[in-house]
């Protein structure tokens, strides 16, 4: 069943985060509001433009989700390597001090 | 908005009419090329000082040959990045020999600042709430570089040739 | 090798001082992202997929222990323990964070190694011969020239805001091993016919969605005109370069509309203009850099090549290696050591904080504190002893730097594509990855000898294929990944494009249709032809058939 997210980086450091249901922004995509209905998602859209004029995030956009296997797996190789981490080294989600992931 | 000349907040003198459909019949004024070109004649009959306002588009070689009319040649950035105007100021004043004020109108970014005056501008139309003090800033961020421009200011390799230590 | 002054020490911390006050007005919203983007990429960082990725110079591929030490220590420190050696000899991090770029190109500067203009439009890092000054065929040392122009075009007031970024390659040899031909200014030095010295002056060459290889502006130019007649290259495409279409702004663009003798007229008078000014680079100052970039005290040391017979005699794995990975140095004695980031399982290009470490420990040891690194994104050990050559390539194996590959199928140029970049259409590591599988028999890649693999994941060709023996590109089909291959590019002084071979492959298809090729090639060789000759002269057809059944590549056979 296809749904959307809104993915972005983070102004600070760069990384990839999720928003998440209470328009707060989250680091993993499992965390992050799934939105059934397109209008709905195109209001937090805008929502997240505001993030970006308070230099929270970069780069906010709607991706695609499908959500049929119980976990929420973006359609397409570039959100599921943002997600997910390249695909020849998945180990790397976690930083340095093991964080994320 | 503050004009920034030579270092200091001023009082601009000139009144930009490139986008009006007249020119007033007295006083500095800041013309585009294309009203230079139809009124020109009527403009040296004034008295009063003239300064062109060149578009990111507009090579100086156009005007070239008037230049010891003109008091001022304002370059225009319609986007800090587009940095045709930096060679147009060098051609000014290493080519043409243009002693007048270059003057940094537009999207004028003071990260740029160093770069437009060792390029040969000496005035900046500063967006900001406090031009001078941010301009004051920008002027402070270099004092070492490597390539010399023709304003007389003086590069590493030169300084390195006299001796000098920092 | 350069070393920093007073004064190129206080540009470069004037530079990080200024960049530490942009990204705190980025941070506090004083600056908008499209007023920092410009600024942070002058810096070298951009935003990719997954976080911040900063891309560091390495002027004309010269590192030396201490720098490479310090890559590694960024490397744990402020990323995730690797780096990537890329195309134009730099590296890069693929984690940063922007709240600690400016500490992080502030330790980088304690080693005097920037990312300064390694990315924006303005001028790039001057790239060069990762042989220079070592090898016989060279003329003359080509660094010192690239030294002057990186002083010359670092913080230019006129051309830090050009229509696109700018690249430069130098070469000393008449042999080019720095792609001099795809560059926007490609300089190649050469004798005139009173045996002086100067430079073939090449303008207008680069790969990306328009190939083009660079046409001569200049035929022979001395040597204390390089900057003038650089500057009125820049100069002229500052002004006439397009600025409508990022796609259409390069040089080479307008040199190939304008043609090449127009661009040269408006150069040439440029120059003409400009060069008789007594301005320029002081003599003492060539003098002081010609200095830094003097030989080593070499030792007088016997030829060690009848013992070092001997040894490959009874080691076939030590005699592979130097067959492939070892080049003769201009002294006798010595030896130059490629080490190939290429090894079967592993990401090409990329290098772990622990190998860092160890190939400066084995620099100090074995090739008196310095590398180099290539456009093909390997290491090089300059300056190693004949005698120490078993011994470092003992060591060099357990850490997987001894791959005999130089050259051949399996030293791929992948570039990071989709798994890492913005800008990428399809993976491209899995693609070298899945080629390394099919291509384990090391007799057999000694058989086919020559053979360049370059793989881009997207139309810019960071990766180079259209130079590559084989050129891979990644493309996106109805969102899935498919790969179009070319033959016959070369990146030498014989510089060539490469030719379509057909449709796109789907990914799996890829390492069946390079077996194909090369198959095709091993058949049809004549005596010891490197497989670019075959092509060249064979052509296409034979190749199209083997990989596709058929010369109609559309219809799947």
């Amino acid at each position: 069943m296809m749904s959307q997210m809104i993915i972005a980086n983070r102004l600070i450091d760069g990384l990839v985060i999720y928003m998440g249901p209470k328009g707060e922004w989250v680091d993993s995509i499992d965390k992050g509001a799934v939105f059934e209905d397109k209008q709905d998602a195109q209001r937090w859209l805008i929502m997240a433009q505001q993030a970006v004029e308070d230099s929270v995030v970069v780069d906010p956009y709607l991706i695609d989700i499908d959500t049929g296997g119980g976990e929420n797996l973006p359609v397409g190789a570039r959100e599921t390597i943002r997600a997910f981490g390249p695909s020849v080294r998945t180990d790397l989600l976690e930083d340095a001090e093991g964080n994320g992931g | 908005m503050g004009l920034i000349k030579e270092g200091k907040l001023v009082n601009d003198p000139f009144k930009n009419v490139s986008a009006c459909d007249t020119v007033p019949a007295k006083g500095p004024v800041i013309v585009s090329i294309d009203q230079w070109i139809v009124r020109r004649d009527d403009l040296l009959k004034r008295s009063s000082l003239i300064g062109i306002w060149l578009k990111s588009d507009e090579h100086p070689e156009a005007i070239a040959g008037d230049l010891v009319h003109l008091s001022l040649i304002a370059l225009e950035f319609p986007s800090f990045r587009d940095g045709r105007a930096y060679s147009y100021a060098r051609l000014l004043r290493d080519k043409y020999d243009f002693s007048g004020e270059i003057r940094a109108v537009g999207d004028v970014l003071l990260d740029q600042l160093h770069f437009m005056v060792r390029s040969g501008f000496d005035a900046f139309e500063v967006e900001s709430e406090d031009p001078l003090g941010a301009y004051n800033i920008a002027a402070a961020d270099y004092s070492v570089w490597y390539q010399q421009t023709g304003d007389g200011r003086l590069s590493a390799a030169e300084l390195r040739d006299k001796g000098v230590r920092r | 090798m350069y070393r920093y002054d007073e004064f190129d020490h206080k540009l470069v911390q004037e530079r990080i001082q200024q960049f530490r006050h942009q990204v705190k007005r980025r941070l506090s919203g004083e600056l908008t992202e499209d007023q920092f983007k410009p600024l942070r990429l002058m810096n070298g960082l951009y935003l990719q997929l997954h976080a911040y990725m900063l891309r560091v110079n390495v002027p004309y591929g010269a590192i030396t222990s201490r720098q490479m030490r310090k890559f590694a220590h960024v490397a744990r420190a402020y990323d995730r323990g690797f780096g990537h050696f890329t195309t134009r000899q730099n590296i890069q991090y693929n984690w940063v964070k922007l709240e600690e770029t400016p500490d992080l190109l502030a330790e980088l500067a304690e080693v005097e190694v920037t990312g300064i203009q390694s990315s924006g439009n303005c001028v790039r890092n001057i790239t060069s011969d990762h042989y220079a000054g070592r090898i016989k065929d060279e003329l003359a040392d080509p660094r010192i020239y690239c030294e002057l122009l990186r002083q010359y075009t670092v913080l230019h007031p006129e051309f830090s805001f050009l229509p696109r970024k700018f690249k430069i390659a130098v070469t000393g040899s008449p042999k080019d091993r720095a792609a001099v031909a795809l560059h926007d200014i490609g300089l190649r030095m050469h004798l005139n016919d009173t045996g002086k010295l100067g430079f073939e002056v090449l303008v207008g060459g680069g790969q990306g969605r328009t190939p083009i290889i660079a046409k001569t502006i200049r035929e022979w130019l001395p040597p204390e005109h390089l900057m003038a007649y650089v500057e009125a290259i820049l100069r002229v495409y500052n002004l006439s370069g397009r600025r409508d279409n990022i796609h259409k702004a390069r040089i080479k663009i307008i040199v190939n509309q304008m043609g090449i003798d127009q661009y040269r007229e408006l150069v040439d008078q440029e120059f003409d203009r400009i060069k008789g000014d007594a301005k320029g680079i002081p003599e003492a100052e060539i003098q002081r850099i010609k200095a830094y970039f003097a030989p080593p005290e070499y030792e007088e040391l016997p030829d060690f090549t009848d013992k070092l017979n001997t040894l490959r005699l009874t080691d076939k794995t030590f005699d592979l290696w130097m067959s492939s990975n070892v080049a003769e140095h201009k002294i006798g004695g010595y030896a130059i050591v490629n080490l190939t980031l290429k090894a079967p399982d592993r990401v090409p290009g990329d290098i772990t904080a622990t190998a860092m470490d160890a190939v400066a420990d084995l620099a100090d040891e074995y090739s008196l504190g310095e590398m180099r690194v290539n456009h093909r994104q390997n290491l090089v050990f300059v300056d190693v002893k004949q005698v120490d050559l078993h011994s470092l390539w003992k060591k060099l194996g357990p850490l997987e730097l001894a791959t005999p590959n130089l050259g051949q199928l399996t030293d791929m140029i992948t570039c990071p594509g989709l798994d890492y970049c913005n800008l990428a259409n399809a993976r491209s590591i899995p693609v070298a990855q899945d080629i390394n599988k099919h291509f384990v028999d090391v007799d057999r890649l000694i058989a086919i000898g020559d053979f360049t693999v370059n793989i881009s994941g997207c139309m810019n060709a960071c990766g180079h294929h259209h130079v590559g023996n084989v050129g891979i590109l990644g493309v996106d089909k109805h969102g899935t990944e498919f790969f179009q291959l070319t033959l016959g590019g070369s990146s030498d002084e014989g510089a060539s494009l490469g030719d379509r071979l057909g449709r796109a492959l789907p990914q799996e298809e890829v390492p069946a249709a390079i077996e194909a090729i090369v198959d095709t090639y091993i058949d049809t060789r004549e005596d010891d032809e490197r497989f670019l000759d075959t092509y060249r002269r064979i052509g296409m057809v034979p190749f199209k058939e083997a990989v596709y059944g058929s010369v109609d590549t559309k219809v799947v056979a």
